[in-house]
């Protein structure tokens, strides 16, 4: 027979991962398709000289093993997921080339998911798809590609429409998507058409070189022994059962328009070693340790978990609220912690968040009971209030919540001092409704002094930065509070 | 020292750019979006890598081409997620790729809800994926631990070659809390020879965890084995909080941990010589401090937002010389500290 697997320089001299004493020959069958491919995409590293540069992805299959033969940097992928280990590979190292070998098993089932995606990415790699319309490595079963009525070990009365649908064609499909720059079928049936294919992969490879994007060959490869037919048939078999259902050609190609990228749209070379201080800085999250105003006197001292709870309408800035007054714990060198109720909570249009305050490392954000609740609404009242301890403050929104009579007899039982407060009118006097937050937090300021005000208005400043016509309303809404 | 005011979701990938991460790949879920969203302001503006991924598959997968270039690299995700994941995990460890994953506990099973749950502890310290491997779990209490464990879960990944995974429940990756960072991080084990660096250095490397003869396959795994033993024996961390004289030693982990921590201040007050025992690696399980600290208990107490999963490997540790009860929380609700007191008094 005539010996098409002439070694490449592509590959090693000795396949020296090869287990067992034969370290020249490949694992394939007689006949099979996979070792002419091989041939070709290492002859094309080499004459593109980008073999030293290349990454080769091993899927899973009858090519598992294709890291014995080619002569680069070598990874072997999980079934399916060789397009996603491609992106991670050539985002870190743009200036590299990446080749995911994969076939029909890997591809167009299991792992059509990351196919479509790096392609619709515009992954810059090549895929080198070999269809061959069965499962070679696991005995033979049905791929997506297997052809009506072809038998395979899942399919033993043959692949039929109604039950398995029918075989899909990658190569089209890719073909549709915006950002492939280089889709063909090719088949190996023939010397002219290995030709073809050897063409067709040289180009999908100098593509990629030249950082267009995205390219794709689909090759229409011999499985004799699946097929059940011998080597010299197999060419025959492509022609008679494949070609009918898959065309050849390409189906895809705006290599003329595409631009050169390398990687992707986001990678960019990685800064240098920074300091997390200058990190910080450059990302552009600010130290809350500036204490301002720490050093007057006349204030109240937090020296317990003080123990603060604010709920109310999602939009009313309930959860500001809790980080402004954390904001405020820290300028003045107390702890605190901020946690919001989340989820689902939050979509019923209701919102509340836990605080603590404290002079000392702070055991749990959570509690059950509060010394503080700020309630901005009737929901958050009626839920709230009967979690309030002895000697503790409810600060309530009363321009939208009434308390019965009844109810603040039971509170003043309870010894809660109920402190209520018009917020919702006051931040519409402000001159922006959405401030009545601010209002309550002026009230609050005024009957527990713990912070100055002058902290807060240089929070709010930070807050709306640029937004002098914001930054107006909330000092105004914070000064309508602190003096109702 | 310059303090920060972060939420927990935020302060990991903060802490990760510390630590040189180069990219993030990842796929948005409750409730762990915040460190997509943070990363994917973050990592751009620093000129690094944040691409959103078609689903956890392709994340941890992107990751793992990512670690095989040497990069330091993370994903990010909560519990339904971390299932898919696992088959990554699985050949990351298999390869011995390093990479750092975050997963932000929600409640389970199946889409269960986003409350939190610690009910991933199973899955994430006995293995989750497929075959023989271990990795290390890092279970942050605070907002500040999601800083220094994304900082210390990339060195020991580098140290291992090996995934490291950061468990925090929802409460740590939603709460704010103020933060430091250390003054200055150089990223240790940098040497990486191993690494497909896209040049002709890359040769001869590979990086594969198929190994078709039974006897290298063995080989394989007994190197593994010894390594996940080397783990084990250097990287077992546990805080203690008044365990000393203690006869109530409570155990609990993450965000449990603070409100037991509470409860023994509580209780001290009241008399009751309680103390805490915190597993912050959750794998490998703490087992030679908790061991010591058994001594002369008198009872214990275990509390988890699981059912037991903890329990079970305290109680195997304890065996039947001492009492121990468990207060497992189920479905997104968070343990009261007043149960715990009801259980402890
Ligand atoms: S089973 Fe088929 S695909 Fe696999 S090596 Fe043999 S001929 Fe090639």
């Amino acid at each position: 027979m005539k010996k098409i697997f002439k070694k490449s320089d592509g590959f090693y001299d000795t396949f020296f991962r090869k287990p067992g004493d034969d370290k020249q020959s490949t694992t394939y069958c007689s006949g099979c398709g996979h070792g002419i491919v091989h041939k070709l995409v290492a002859e094309a590293l080499v004459d593109l000289d980008m073999l030293d540069k290349t990454t080769f992805i091993s899927p899973v299959g009858c090519s598992v093993f294709a890291y014995y033969y080619f002569k680069c940097g070598n990874i072997e992928a999980a079934h399916g997921r060789a397009p996603a280990v491609a992106t991670g590979i050539k985002r870190a190292l743009p200036e590299s080339y990446v080749v995911s070998y994969q076939g029909d098993g890997d591809l167009a089932a299991i792992g059509t998911a990351e196919i479509i995606h790096a392609a619709n990415r515009g992954e810059n790699i090549t895929v080198i798809f070999v269809n061959n319309a069965v499962y070679g490595m696991t005995g033979g079963q049905m791929a997506p590609t297997t052809l009506i009525d072809q038998k395979t070990t899942t399919t033993p009365r043959g692949r039929s429409r109604e039950n398995e649908g029918m075989p899909i064609k990658v190569a089209e499909l890719i073909a549709t998507l915006p950002a492939p720059v280089y889709v063909e079928r090719t088949s190996l049936h023939d010397i002219s058409h290995i030709m073809k294919t050897r063409l067709a992969i040289r180009k999908a490879l100098r593509f990629q070189k030249e950082g267009k994007g995205f390219t794709l060959i689909e090759v229409l490869s011999q499985c004799p022994t699946n097929w059940k037919v011998k080597p010299d048939q197999a060419g025959e078999w492509i022609k008679k059962h494949m070609l009918p259902y898959y065309d050849l050609g390409v189906f895809r190609d705006t290599s003329r328009e595409a631009e050169q990228r390398t990687g992707g749209p986001m990678n960019r070379k990685a800064s240098d070693h920074l300091k997390p201080g200058k990190l910080m800085e450059k990302i552009g999250i600010k130290s809350e340790s500036e204490s301002l105003h720490s050093s007057f006197s006349e204030k109240m001292t937090i020296d317990h978990e003080l123990k603060i709870r604010i709920a109310g309408f999602g939009g009313q800035g309930v959860l500001y609220l809790g980080q402004i007054l954390c904001q405020l714990a820290l300028k003045n060198e107390y702890r605190a912690t901020w946690f919001p109720a989340y989820g689902p909570a939050m979509r019923g249009g209701t919102a509340n968040c836990s605080v603590v305050l404290s002079n000392r490392e702070i055991a749990s954000p959570i509690f059950s009971m509060s010394d503080i609740l700020v309630a901005m609404n009737q929901p958050s009242f009626d839920k709230f209030s009967p979690f309030v301890s002895p000697d503790g403050y409810l600060f309530c929104n009363s321009s939208i919540i009434s308390v019965e009579p009844d109810y603040e007899a039971e509170l003043r039982d309870r010894r809660i001092k109920l402190v209520s407060i018009e917020a919702t009118s006051l931040a519409e006097e402000a001159g922006f409704s959405f401030s009545s937050n601010i209002v309550i937090l002026g009230k609050i300021l005024k009957t527990l002094p713990y912070f100055h005000k002058e902290d807060v208005f240089s929070l709010i400043k930070r807050k709306f930065r640029n937004k002098e016509k914001l930054i107006q309303f909330n000092v105004k809404a914070f000064t309508l509070g602190f003096e109702a | 020292m310059a303090r920060y005011f972060l939420k927990g979701n935020e302060a990991v990938v903060v802490g990760a750019l510390v630590a040189g991460c180069e990219s993030f790949y990842g796929y948005p879920i409750t409730p762990a979006s915040e460190i997509a969203h943070a990363a994917s302001e973050y990592f751009p503006t620093l000129g690094r890598t944040f691409l959103q991924a078609e689903s956890e598959l392709a994340s941890i997968n992107m990751v793992y081409g990512a670690a095989s270039t040497g990069q330091r690299t993370m994903t990010a995700s909560s519990s339904p997620g971390i299932s898919l994941m696992c088959e990554g995990i699985s050949y990351m460890a298999g390869c011995e790729l390093p990479c750092l994953v975050v997963d932000i506990m929600r409640a389970g099973p199946g889409l269960g809800n986003i409350g939190a749950e610690q009910s991933d502890y199973n899955q994430l310290t006995k293995g989750g994926g497929h075959g023989d491997y271990l990795t290390i779990v890092l279970a942050p209490n605070s907002v500040q631990e999601m800083i220094d464990f994304a900082i210390l879960g990339f060195d020991l990944a580098d140290k291992y070659r090996n995934p490291v995974v950061i468990a925090a429940d929802g409460v740590i990756g939603q709460m704010m809390e103020s933060v430091s960072f250390p003054e200055d991080y150089t990223p240790l084990y940098q040497d990486k020879p191993w690494a497909l660096t896209g040049d002709k250095n890359s040769e001869r490397r590979l990086h594969t965890s198929i190994y078709i003869e039974n006897d290298e396959l063995e080989a394989h795994n007994m190197r593994l084995q010894e390594k996940f033993s080397r783990m084990k024996a250097a990287e077992q961390r546990a805080e203690e909080y008044m365990t000393e004289d203690a006869e109530l030693l409570l155990v609990g982990y993450g965000s449990v941990s603070r409100q037991l921590k509470a409860v023994v201040n509580n209780v001290r007050q009241r008399g009751v010589k309680a103390g805490l025992f915190r597993p912050v690696t959750i794998s490998p399980f703490p087992a030679v401090r908790l061991e010591k600290c058994i001594r002369g208990k008198k009872r214990i107490v275990v509390a988890e937002m699981s059912s037991g999963q903890l329990h079970y490997d305290v109680k195997a540790l304890v065996g039947n010389d001492i009492p121990i009860s468990l207060i497992g929380k189920l479905g997104g609700n968070l343990i009261e500290e007043e149960s715990i007191l009801r259980e402890v008094l």
